[in-house]
C-alpha cells in the first residue's frame, strides 16, 4: 500500500473499492471502510462482478465484467478529463506522459466501455465524477485486479486514475493493494522473487552483487531466476532437477493441478517443508517439519509496510523446528555453515543489507512495529509513500493502456466466465482453517455461486450439486443460486481440497511481466447433473 | 487544563474531558459497566456515578463534563449504597454460576459484585436460567442469562466490526439482546468477529473454541501477529501448559496498532489448527513410494547430497525453491540466501501472485 490501514478508516473522504471484498478477505481492512462510509460520511465506490458486501453500502456499485478492468478505468478517465476534473497541477509538476495516455482514454467514452464492461454509462460517469471530486480519494484493490493476463495493467490504470486526479502523496489517498497472505509484503521485501534481493535491489545490478557477494562470502549468479509458474512449465520440460518448497502448496494454489501434478512427479528430488502433509508434500521425496507462528519468534510485514513481531507461543510438536533453524543446518551440511543464535540475530543481519530495513531493530518494534522505508534509526518509519507527489523515481509515470479481452473469451461450449478466490472463513488452500475446528465446521465445503435468472432457465435449484467445466477439468459442487453474481459470471473457492478449483484454471495465460495467471477468468460451463450422476 | 477536586485533592485534566477520564488520569479508579472506551457513551448502567457537590442528583461521571472548580466524591457512603442497588438490581436478573463460568475470575461484573460485598439480591424475581442456549455456532456462546443489559456488545458490532446484527429487543425486565427477528446469529448479518465476546463484561457472551481449556488466571499471554491475511492484526494467544488455548485482544494502540484489538473469524476463533492431530512431527522420507520416519540427520543428509549431485551433475540453475508468504521475513532471507549463496541460483519465487 502506498498508504496506511488507518487512513482508510478517517482520512480518505473517497473509497474505490475494485477486485477486492474486502470484508471476505481483510475483514478488518472492510469494517474500517464501512465505519468510514457509514459514519464519517466517506464516498465509497464498489466494481466487482459479485454484489459483494460492499456493495450494499457503496454510492455506486459497478458489476463489471472480470477482465473488464482497463475499459472501466480508461473510462471514468475519459470523463474525468471530458468534464475538466483531472488535477492539471498535479499533472504539470509531478508526472509525465500524460498526452500519450489522454490519447488512447479518448476512445472509452462510458458509452464506448458500456458493452465491453457490463456497467451502464450513466453509472461509470457518477463514480468518475464522485471519485475525481473527492478531497481524498483512496483505491483499494487485491487479487481480482492483478489476477488476469494483463494484471499489470490493470494496475497500473489504478495508478493512471490516481495520478490524473492528484490522489497520490497525501493522506486518505493513494493506491492500496490489500496483499492477500500474512507475510506475502514480507516475503518480497527480503528477495524472495528471482529479480531480486532485499528490498528489491536487481540480481543484476553489479553493486548490490557485489555488496551481497561480500557480505554472504561467495560469488552470486548474475542473471535473474525463473519466477514460480514458470518453474512447473519448466519441470514439464525436464529442466528442473531438484525443487524445494517451504510453505507453500502448488498442488492446490497454482492454476491447472494436472500440469502441476505432471511437473512435479518428473521433478528428481521434492524437498517439502511444511506443518501439515499438503497436497505438495505427498509429492515429495523429503518432508521436513516446520513450525507454526505460534511456535517462533520474527517478523511479519503487513500490508502497509509495517513490521510487526511473531512471538513464540508454545514449542513445536515433536521434532518440528522452526524454518530457520532447518536451512540453517542444511546450509552448514552442504558446507556453507549458516549459524544464529536466535532470529534476531537473523534480523541483525539482514537489515544492514536492506535499506528499507535499515533503522528497525526488534527494541524499536516494541512500540507498535515500523512501516518502511525506515532507513536509519532514528526515522519513525513512513505511513504514507510518495509525499507532497515527489515519487521515487521523480516524476510519476502515466501509462498509455488499451483494454484487451481476457485470454479465454466465453465462447458457445464454455459460456460462462468463472472466477475464483476466498471465503471469509478460510485461507488460501485450507491447510490450516480447515483443521480449525470452528472454521471448518461453519464452511465445510466450497460452493459454486450461479446468476439466479440464468440458474433458473438450466433448471438449477440452490444447494442441488452441479457439474462445472472449463476446457481443463470439471468438478461437482453444490450451487449456490445467488443474485449476487452478474449472468454470465460464476465463482468459487479454492480453499477446498476435496474441490480443488485449481484443476479448472489456466497456466496458458500469464500477466508477461508479472506472470500471474488468469484466476478470475476461465471460461467455462455448468451442467445440470442427473440423479444417478448426481448421487454418483 | 482545568483544576476540579476529587476526593479532596486538588487534580488537573483537560477541558472537555468527562468526570470519569479526570479520575482516570489522576489514578482514582471508578467502577463502569457500559463504557467502554472506543465505543460511543451509552451512560446506561450508573455504576459509574460520583456525587457532585452542589447538584442534587448523582451524576454518571461517564457522560459529564468535568468542569473548573468542581467538587467531587467519589467514594462517599451514598455513592457506595447507590452502586450496591445498582449492582442487586442487575444481579436479580443474572444467574450466577461462577463456579462453571468460563468468564470466573476474569469477570467485571463478579469483581464489583464481590468488591461491593454483593451475595444476593434483595430484587430477586424468581430465575435462574429462563434463556435457552440454543444459538448453534461453532464460535461463539450467547447466554443471555448472565446478560446485564450493558449494549457494549450492540455497540461493538455496530461500531467496530458494522454488521449491526444485534440490537437491544423489548424494555425494562423483558429487555434482551437479539438479531433481528430473535433468530440465530448464522442467519443475521453477523460475521463471527467476536468483537462482542471482547467487550462483555460478563460471562454472557464466550468463545465456544475455547470452552473448558483454561481459566483466565492459568494462562500466560503472548502478543503476536496473525497468521492469516495481510492486514497484520496483532493479537495475544492464551497459553496453558505449552498449548495455545485461546485468542483475545490487546486493545491498546500500541499493543494492536492496526486493529486495535478487533479482529475477524478467522484471528479469534481460527488458533486451534496449531494442534491439529495430524501436524508433521518428524521429518520423512519417501521410501518406493512409502513415506517412512527418518531423523533430522539422515533426512538433512539425504538433503544436502542429492541436492549436491544434482548441482554437480545439471548447474544450479536446475533447481528452484520456492520460500514463502506464510514464513517469516528472517526465514525468507536466510530462503533467499540459501537458493542463491548455497545452491547458486536466484531460482526463488513464492506465491505473491497466487
Ligand atoms: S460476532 Fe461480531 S458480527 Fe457477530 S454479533 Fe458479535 S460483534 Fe456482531
Ligand atoms: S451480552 Fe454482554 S455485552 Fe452484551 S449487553 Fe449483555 S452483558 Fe453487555
Ligand atoms: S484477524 Fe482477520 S483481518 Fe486480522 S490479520 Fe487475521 S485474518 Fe486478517
Amino acid at each position: 500500500m502506498t498508504n496506511s490501514i488507518g487512513e482508510l478508516e478517517k482520512d480518505a473522504k473517497c473509497i474505490f473499492v475494485i477486485g477486492s471484498n474486502t470484508t471476505e478477505n481483510h475483514p478488518v481492512i472492510g469494517m474500517k471502510i464501512k465505519k468510514n462510509v457509514l459514519y464519517n460520511g466517506a464516498k465509497l465506490i464498489v466494481a466487482d462482478p459479485r454484489r459483494i458486501d460492499l456493495a450494499s453500502i457503496a454510492d455506486v456499485y459497478m458489476p463489471h465484467l472480470p477482465g473488464s478492468d482497463v475499459a472501466l478505468f480508461n473510462a471514468m478517465m475519459n470523463v474525468i478529463i471530458s468534464e475538466g476534473l483531472a488535477d492539471e497541477n498535479f499533472i504539470a509538476e509531478h508526472t509525465e506522459g500524460y498526452e500519450a495516455m489522454a490519447e488512447v482514454v479518448k476512445k472509452y467514452t462510458p458509452e464506448y466501455a458500456e458493452p465491453i464492461t457490463g456497467v451502464p454509462a450513466e453509472k461509470i460517469r457518477q463514480a468518475a465524477r464522485i471519485y475525481a471530486e473527492s478531497d481524498a480519494a483512496a483505491i483499494c484493490y487485491a487479487m481480482g485486479i492483478t489476477q488476469h493476463r494483463n494484471g499489470t495493467d490493470n494496475v497500473k490504470s489504478a495508478c493512471n486514475l490516481a495520478m490524473l486526479t492528484g490522489n497520490i502523496g497525501r493522506p486518505g489517498t493513494g493506491v492500496d493493494p490489500l496483499r492477500g497472505q500474512n507475510n506475502v509484503q514480507g516475503a518480497c521485501d527480503m528477495g524472495g522473487l528471482p529479480t531480486v534481493f532485499t528490498a528489491y535491489q536487481a540480481v543484476t545490478n553489479d553493486a548490490a552483487r557485489e555488496k551481497f557477494e561480500k557480505a554472504w562470502g561467495v560469488p552470486l549468479p548474475g542473471h535473474a531466476g525463473t519466477v514460480l509458474t514458470e518453474v512447473i512449465n519448466k519441470a514439464h520440460h525436464g529442466d528442473v532437477r531438484a525443487l524445494y518448497v517451504l510453505g507453500e502448496n502448488p498442488m492446490m494454489s497454482d492454476p491447472d493441478l494436472e500440469h502441476v501434478e505432471e511437473a512435479l512427479e518428473k521433478i528428481d528430488f521434492v524437498v517439502v517443508q511444511d506443518i501439515f502433509m499438503s497436497e505438495t508434500a505427498r509429492f515429495a521425496d523429503v518432508v521436513l517439519p516446520g513450525a507454526s507462528f505460534a511456535e517462533k519468534d520474527g517478523t511479519f510485514s503487513n500490508t502497509e509496510r509495517r513490521v510487526q513481531r511473531v512471538r513464540k507461543a508454545v514449542s513445536p510438536p515433536g521434532q518440528a523446528r522452526s524454518d530457520w533453524e532447518i536451512i540453517c543446518d542444511l546450509a552448514t551440511r552442504m558446507g556453507y555453515p549458516m549459524s544464529y543464535a536466535n532470529s534476531e540475530e537473523i534480523f541483525e543481519e539482514l537489515r544492514t543489507l536492506t535499506p528499507s530495513y535499515a533503522g528497525m531493530t526488534y527494541q524499536r518494534m516494541e512500540g507498535g512495529g515500523l512501516q518502511w522505508p525506515c532507513p536509519t534509526e532514528v526515522h519513525p518509519g513512513t505511513p504514507f509513500l510518495h509525499k507532497d507527489g515527489n515519487f521515487s523515481r521523480g516524476l510519476g509515470a502515466f501509462t498509455a493502456i488499451d483494454h484487451i479481452d481476457p485470454g479465454e473469451m466465453p465462447d458457445q461450449e464454455y459460456p460462462i466466465r468463472l472466477s475464483t478466490g476466498r471465503s471469509l472463513y478460510h485461507y488460501h488452500t485450507g491447510t490450516m482453517t480447515r483443521r480449525a475446528s470452528a472454521l471448518n465446521e461453519h464452511v465445510p465445503a466450497a460452493e459454486l455461486e450461479i446468476n439466479a435468472g440464468q440458474a433458473a432457465e438450466m433448471g438449477i435449484k440452490d444447494g442441488e450439486l452441479v457439474k462445472i467445466s472449463t476446457r481443463r477439468g470439471s468438478l461437482k459442487m453444490k450451487a449456490k443460486v445467488t443474485d449476487k453474481i452478474a449472468r454470465g459470471v460464476a465463482f468459487t473457492t479454492f480453499h477446498f481440497t476435496e474441490t480443488p478449483a485449481n484443476v479448472l484454471t489456466s497456466a496458458e495465460f500469464l500477466d508477461p511481466v508479472a506472470k500471474i495467471p488468469e484466476y478470475k477468468v476461465s471460461a467455462a460451463r455448468i451442467d445440470k447433473l442427473s440423479a444417478e450422476e448426481m448421487t454418483g | 487544563m482545568i483544576t476540579l477536586t476529587i476526593n479532596g485533592r486538588e487534580v488537573q485534566t483537560p477541558r472537555g474531558s468527562t468526570i470519569l477520564e479526570a479520575c482516570q488520569r489522576n489514578g482514582i479508579s471508578i467502577p463502569t459497566l457500559c463504557y467502554d472506551p472506543d465505543l460511543r457513551l451509552a451512560g446506561s448502567c450508573r455504576m459509574c456515578v460520583v456525587e457532585v457537590k452542589g447538584r442534587p442528583l448523582y451524576a454518571a461521571s461517564c457522560v459529564t463534563p468535568a468542569e473548573s472548580n468542581m467538587i467531587i466524591e467519589t467514594d462517599s457512603e451514598g455513592i457506595v449504597a447507590a452502586r450496591k442497588v445498582i449492582l442487586e438490581l442487575l444481579a436479580a436478573r443474572h444467574h450466577f454460576n461462577c463456579q462453571v463460568c468460563e468468564k470466573n475470575a476474569n469477570c467485571t461484573f463478579q469483581d464489583y459484585c464481590y468488591q461491593y460485598g454483593i451475595k444476593e439480591s434483595r430484587y430477586e424475581y424468581g430465575h435462574g436460567a429462563i434463556y435457552e442456549i440454543t444459538d448453534p455456532n461453532p464460535f461463539l456462546e450467547r447466554d443471555y442469562n448472565k446478560c446485564i443489559m450493558c449494549t457494549r456488545c450492540v455497540r461493538a458490532c455496530e461500531e467496530i466490526t458494522v454488521a449491526r446484527a444485534i440490537n437491544v429487543k423489548n424494555r425494562g425486565h423483558e429487555a434482551k439482546i437479539s438479531t433481528a427477528f430473535d433468530g440465530n446469529l448464522a442467519d443475521s448479518p453477523c460475521v463471527f468477529c467476536g468483537q462482542c465476546v471482547m467487550v462483555c463484561p460478563t460471562g454472557a457472551l464466550t468463545s465456544r473454541v475455547s470452552a473448558g481449556m483454561g481459566r483466565s488466571y492459568e494462562v500466560d499471554k503472548v502478543l503476536t501477529t496473525c497468521t492469516y491475511c495481510g492486514t497484520g492484526c496483532t493479537f495475544e494467544l492464551n497459553v496453558k501448559d505449552d498449548r495455545v488455548v485461546g485468542v483475545t485482544s490487546d486493545r491498546t494502540i500500541v499493543g494492536s496498532p492496526v486493529n486495535k484489538g478487533a479482529l475477524c473469524v478467522k484471528g479469534r476463533f481460527g488458533w486451534d489448527f496449531i494442534h491439529a492431530n495430524d501436524r508433521l512431527t518428524t521429518p520423512l522420507i519417501k521410501e518406493n513410494g512409502e513415506f517412512r520416519e527418518a531423523s533430522w540427520d539422515e533426512a538433512l543428509d539425504l538433503v544436502a547430497q542429492r541436492l549436491g549431485e544434482i548441482k554437480t551433475e545439471h548447474g544450479p540453475d536446475s533447481m528452484a525453491m520456492f520460500t514463502s508468504a506464510r514464513v517469516t521475513n528472517e526465514e525468507n532471507y536466510l530462503a533467499q540466501k540459501f537458493t542463491r549463496a548455497v545452491l547458486g541460483t536466484n531460482n526463488v519465487d513464492h506465491c505473491a501472485r497466487l
